[in-house]
């Protein structure tokens, strides 16, 4: 059993080549969970020393934020308007405790339908930043996610970076539907980031969590908000406008309480965005 | 690979390269396997013993630490996380003067029960102040949402991390622990400095470790491989242990006519998580060892799964003898019940059901076992000592006298820890080693073979007459009862009783059964079936106020039970009947209760916010102690040469008090200060029965015990100095004396002969309360007092989401005397959070929620404010009429909330966990 801590990222996927199926540990909130009161079968590359892969940058293409940034420290950022549906899940994530240590990419890579980052960084367009020796390549957070616990995640290749695109002036929102206040699974949770100009849509962009095997977007409900007078955004949404969904049954939630609930708190999400002084 | 990278190619290799960081100010180095969670180093390298580990997922928040200053659950980093960086723990901390003001606060406010999760709660409050000096509440409740609480129901907690710097003004300080007075636990410092020490800290450090194999499946017949060759193929491992290796009878059971579940399955398990046989190895060693390699063929069969499969025609029987799966039934009749309900101008009924509720300790069942010569003694954590060394002992197949049973301190109980648990497989591991052997239930183990609260499946029919009483009353009961008798023949034998709440109802009939199925155990937990029948009797009573259209407080306080009134038993108490007082003292809240929802209610549905606020209520009541059945507790008490006053108290303080309120009693009996009182025990070799700390029954019963050698004791040292009975005591460094009148006179008792123990004076009394049998019919005396309830609950729905908030519970409480009214208010408010977690969350479910992840109990921002009306209806058998109050607590909190989600939306909830789904299905059924 071997444990290493590179401190590069060529060191990271020197190990990962060398060692075959790896565990890949920074906050260690999903690893240690699953491992339960097994000890681990499989090397384990911790790489939250590894240099370079914690913060957030922005630049002209928008916003990097390392592979090993944790929830806490997103939400210390100064960011936009645009992330305050981001920061509003990183203030859902499990406790304190966990945000201190849990990290966004490995929300992103950990893959639970009910994860609380994928809607929101859905809704700003993410995508996932991979290194490989091959190199780097760069997947949509749609294309990322295959599936529950599932990602196009390959052997050999670590997340480095979540990237978000530039928002413009836009403002993000999420709600977040549990049964307890603290430490909860979502039974449902949506996220969007909405831009404006001259008091109509100009953009939109809205995912829903937990009613689905991997959050979705809900395209057809982004189209009609487009050239909705911001005021009016709540009163779009429309039962088709949720076919992408496919709420099961389970013990947080009936299937048609999912759905019921998920329009009520899109309704709710754009009423919010929707407050003139805050998006004009 | 870069210089400074840590490689540890194969375990042994840990050894050359230790991690190393500063602990608590002072560095460290620590051998550490790769992956060795860093909570299990800082208590097995480091012996950081206050960091507990409650969950190992991050779930529970027990073993939260600084890093470098910020707060992590330790359970979910990695040793090797740790390298060159700071860790600091409760211990560390309270070196510092904020750590100890809030250590303070903590104890003035009753903050810490059972003391298992105080460390993690006050090391996450400790990095809260530090970047807030005089934080919010709302801010309390954000930095301290990751730890669970499953005693305080966290108002306390919140108070004392508001109040720090306030704390000499703090509630528990008052007078010199006489009865009544609000001290200090004495129990308390070690929970906040985190020296107390629970099952799994106190295990010598050369333990052997034993893991136990359970089933994967709810039924299956099983076959063991070469378990002996496993063992000896794999160094490190020592034995493995099967039924065949159980010395003694392979069955036990609280009851023993029930005695019906076995150590190790012998071919056959009944529920997944039943045990087959357990490994005992080193403590490195077994850490390592995959459970899942070790060789069993499974034959999975078909199990049943609910109380409806298990009474199916032809259903597989599970233990011989018991006919369609019925364990036992219980009866009360009195009058004509179906004649009464056909001359009730209105009868209401229904179907009302619940689920299997998981206790949720915080602390899993850990402890160690160790031979000593001819005999085994047993540490672990318990609720009924006694009661262990007597399974244990049957188990060994070894007289009482070889098993000494030594209680931990226990980090929750709530009634599951009165069965045995880790006790056997730890003492029979034990007689074959020379060394000791611990073992810890993980949080899965623990969720998966410990009991339940029974589900139960209600329909009940009440009647009443225009002029507003009770014309009537039906109920017939199933409770699962899971796979093993447990405490199930209690539920079957209280529910009756108790399903009429207390209520004057001359009319009656309740039945109950307790059907076995292939789901876990399940047993005792707090109320005994209790609060499931309530919600069945306080929603049937909301329907008739509502139908009669009178004030709910004013129907049931029309219809409470008074003294003089006979029981459904028929049991007449001429005295300390205190329900009415209860609803009198809810009264004025409730009605203000009422308004201020309407008032809201107005402006919400003006302003189109889909919100609504009720306010509910509902009673109950609870008798204190076995039923009909003796129930003896003993308290022991000396005197030392030297004049120090020493209590042997062995009812088990599991976070309720025990240790307080009995040593309280005792001094009061006695006449000094509780400050002159130590305490020793429990330790069955040291200290007499007590009893188990179960049926409300440990103030009640054991307090009487010591209020007997009290004054036994009292009337010793006074005839002693021939003084006369108002004579007084007076205790000091220099030793006893007595004054009487104006003559003070030192005891000099080294001139006796000091006995084995080493006592000059030695008193022991006991105490058991009179009951009478109950007949065929439930007639009699079951209890010689019952405890009284009322809650009034002010919540918040969403209407269109079918959340609930709870805003305020007003919970009045007729304990005869509060021997410790800030004890009491503990109990109240942990009762509560209890109780709202059965009503609104909480639902194990076999294979799906076996962990605090998918099991959801309340957090510290579910609870809202509780203002406890403490009533003192004093009872004439109870110690300085106190009676019990333990379980009464969460009878009528879950009723109560689906009353107020009632008055606030109209949606009659029947099914709890009343969850957001639920909720928002009964509003739109309720909508016309």
């Amino acid at each position: 059993m071997t444990y290493v801590t590179p401190l590069t990222l060529e060191d990271a996927l020197d190990a990962l080549q060398r060692l075959g199926p790896a565990s890949i540990l920074a906050g260690g909130t999903d690893v240690f969970p699953a491992l339960g009161e097994r000890a681990p079968d499989r090397p384990i590359v911790d790489i939250t020393r590894t240099e370079g892969l914690r913060g957030i940058a922005s630049g002209p293409d928008g916003w990097r934020i390392g592979a090993t940034t944790t929830w806490t420290d997103l939400l210390a950022a100064p960011l936009p308007a645009a992330f305050d549906g981001v920061k509003a899940a990183a203030r859902e994530v499990g406790s304190v405790q966990i945000q201190n240590t849990g990290t966004v990419a490995g929300n992103l890579c950990n893959a639970s339908p009910a994860a609380d980052g994928v809607p929101a960084f859905m809704a700003l367009g993410a995508s996932v930043e991979i290194a490989s020796d091959h190199g780097r390549r760069v997947l949509a957070l749609d294309e990322f996610i295959t599936g529950p616990r599932r990602t196009a995640l390959r052997p050999g290749e670590i997340v480095t970076a979540v990237l978000v695109p530039p928002q413009g002036e836009a403002l993000g929102g999420f709600l977040k539907l549990g049964a307890r206040r603290y430490l909860v699974i979502s039974i449902a949770m949506v996220s969007a980031v909405v831009r404006a100009e001259g008091g109509r849509v100009a953009a939109a962009r809205v995912a829903v969590g937990a009613c689905s095997p991997v959050a979705v977007r809900l395209p057809a409900l982004e189209a009609a908000l487009l050239g909705t007078p911001v005021a009016a955004m709540a009163d779009r949404v429309e039962p088709a406008h949720l076919r992408p969904l496919a709420p099961i049954d389970d013990l947080r939630g009936s299937a048609e309480y999912r759905s019921d609930a998920a329009r009520t708190l899109l309704k709710r999400l754009l009423l919010s965005l929707s407050k003139p002084q805050e998006l004009q | 690979m870069t210089d400074t990278a840590v490689t540890l190619p194969h375990p042994d290799a840990t050894a050359d390269q230790p991690v190393r960081f500063t602990l608590n100010g002072d560095p460290v180095a620590v051998a550490a396997r790769p992956g060795l969670r860093l909570s299990e180093a800082l208590r097995e390298r480091l012996d950081a013993r206050d960091v507990k580990i409650g969950c190992n997922a991050g779930d529970c928040g027990a073993c939260s630490v600084l890093l470098d200053g910020e707060v992590v659950c330790a359970c979910l980093v990695a040793t090797h996380q740790a390298e060159g960086r700071r860790v600091e723990t409760l211990t560390g901390l309270s070196r510092t003067p904020p750590m100890q003001r809030l250590a303070e606060a903590f104890l003035a406010h009753g903050a810490a029960q059972c003391g298992i999760c105080t460390p993690g709660m006050m090391v996450c409050a400790h990095a809260l102040l530090a970047r807030r000096a005089a934080p919010s509440e709302a801010e309390v409740m954000d930095a301290l949402g990751g730890v669970l609480c499953r005693c305080t129901g966290y108002r306390k907690i919140i108070d004392a991390v508001l109040d720090v710097g306030a704390a000499a003004t703090g509630p528990g300080t008052g007078g010199i622990g006489g009865i009544g007075d609000s001290v200090v636990r004495i129990d308390g410092r070690p929970k906040v400095d985190g020296t107390e020490r629970f099952g799994d800290d106190v295990a010598p450090a050369d333990s052997l470790v034993l893991r136990v194999v359970r089933s994967p499946h709810a039924r299956a017949r099983f076959t063991l491989g070469d378990l002996d060759g496993f063992v000896r193929e794999r160094p490190g491992l020592v034995m493995a242990l099967t039924a065949k290796d159980v010395p003694g009878t392979n069955i036990f059971g609280v009851i023993p006519p029930f005695a019906d579940q076995p150590v190790f399955a012998e071919s056959e398990v009944r529920h997944r998580g039943e045990a087959v046989a357990a490994i005992v190895g080193e403590a490195e060693a077994m850490a390592r060892l995959d459970l899942d390699a070790i060789p069993i063929a499974w034959e999975p069969l078909p199990a049943l799964q609910s109380v409806a499969d298990a009474r199916v025609d032809g259903a597989p029987m599970l233990h011989p003898g018991r006919a369609g799966n019925v364990m036992c039934r219980g009866l009360v009749q009195r009058g004509d019940a179906d004649d009464a309900l056909t001359k009730a101008d209105i009868v209401v009924e229904g179907r009302f059901r619940s689920g299997f509720v998981e206790h949720a300790y915080i602390e899993p069942e850990a402890g160690y076992a160790v031979r000593v010569g001819d005999r085994v003694e047993v540490h672990a954590c318990t609720q009924a000592p006694v009661m262990d060394q007597e399974g244990v002992a049957a188990i060994l197949g070894v007289s009482l006298g070889r098993v000494r049973v030594v209680p931990t301190a226990v980090g929750g109980g709530f009634g599951s820890k009165l069965d045995l648990s880790v006790q056997p497989f730890l003492a029979i591991a034990a007689m074959r080693c020379d060394r000791p052997v611990r073992m810890t239930y993980s949080r899965t183990e623990s969720m998966q073979s410990t009991t339940k609260r029974h589900p139960s499946d209600i329909r009940a029919k009440v009647g009443a007459t225009k002029d507003g009483l009770i014309c009537g009353f039906v109920f017939d009961g199933d409770f699962d009862t899971g796979a093993y008798a447990s405490w199930g023949p209690t539920v079957a034998n209280r529910v009756p009783v108790h399903a009429s709440g207390p209520y004057r109802i001359a009319d009656y009939r309740a039945r109950s059964a307790g059907i076995h199925t292939n789901n876990p155990p399940s047993g005792a937990f707090r109320g005994f079936g209790v609060p499931q029948s309530a919600i069945a009797q306080e929603v049937l009573f909301e329907d008739l106020a509502e139908r009669l259209g009178l004030d709910p407080l004013e129907f049931r306080h029309k219809n409470a039970l008074a003294n003089g009134v006979p029981t459904v038993c028929g049991q007449v108490f001429e005295q300390g009947v205190g329900i009415r007082a209860c609803f009198d003292a809810l009264r004025p809240h409730f009605a203000i209760a009422r308004e201020a929802a309407a008032a809201f209610n107005r402006e919400a549905a003006a302003s189109g916010d889909t919100r609504r606020r009720g306010a509910g209520l509902a009673a109950g009541w609870y008798g204190c102690g076995n039923t009909s059945m003796a129930n003896p507790s003993t308290i022991k008490a000396g005197v030392t040469p030297d004049g120090r006053i020493v209590l042997h108290q062995g009812a088990m303080d599991i976070g309720q008090g025990a240790n307080t309120v009995i040593a309280q009693i005792f001094a009061a009996a006695l006449g000094v200060p509780l400050a002159a009182v130590s305490i020793v025990g429990p330790d069955t070799d040291v200290t007499p029965d007590a009893g188990k700390t179960s049926a409300s029954r440990q103030t009640f019963i054991s307090g009487n015990a010591a209020r007997l050698a009290g004054a036994a004791l009292r009337g010793a040292l006074l005839r002693q100095a021939n003084a006369g009975d108002d004579a007084t005591i007076e205790t000091g460094p220099e030793g006893l004396a007595v004054v009487d009148g104006a003559v003070r006179r030192p005891l000099d008792l080294s001139t006796l002969e000091a006995g084995g123990e080493g006592y000059a004076l030695l008193v022991a009394e006991s105490y058991d309360p009179p009951t009478a049998p109950l007949d065929e019919n439930g007639q009699g005396a079951p209890y010689a007092v019952y405890g009284y309830a009322a809650h009034l609950c002010e919540l918040e729905v969403d209407v269109e989401l079918g959340t609930v908030r709870l805003l305020r519970f007003t919970a009045a409480h007729d304990v005869g005397r509060a021997i410790n009214p800030l004890l009491v208010e503990g109990q109240v408010e942990g009762g509560i959070a209890q109780g709202a977690g059965m009503a609104l969350m909480e639902a194990y479910l076999p294979g799906r929620t076996e962990n605090l992840h998918d099991y959801l109990i309340p957090t510290i921002g579910d609870m809202p404010p509780v203002t406890t009306l403490i009533v003192e209806e004093a009872d004439a058998h109870g110690p300085y009429g106190a009676k019990g109050l333990g379980e009464h607590v969460l009878i009528p909190t879950a009723p109560a909330i689906l009353n107020a989600i009632r008055h606030a939306t109209g949606a009659r909830i029947t099914q709890v966990p009343a969850t957001p789904d639920r909720v928002r299905a009964a509003i739109l059924e309720a909508r016309p």
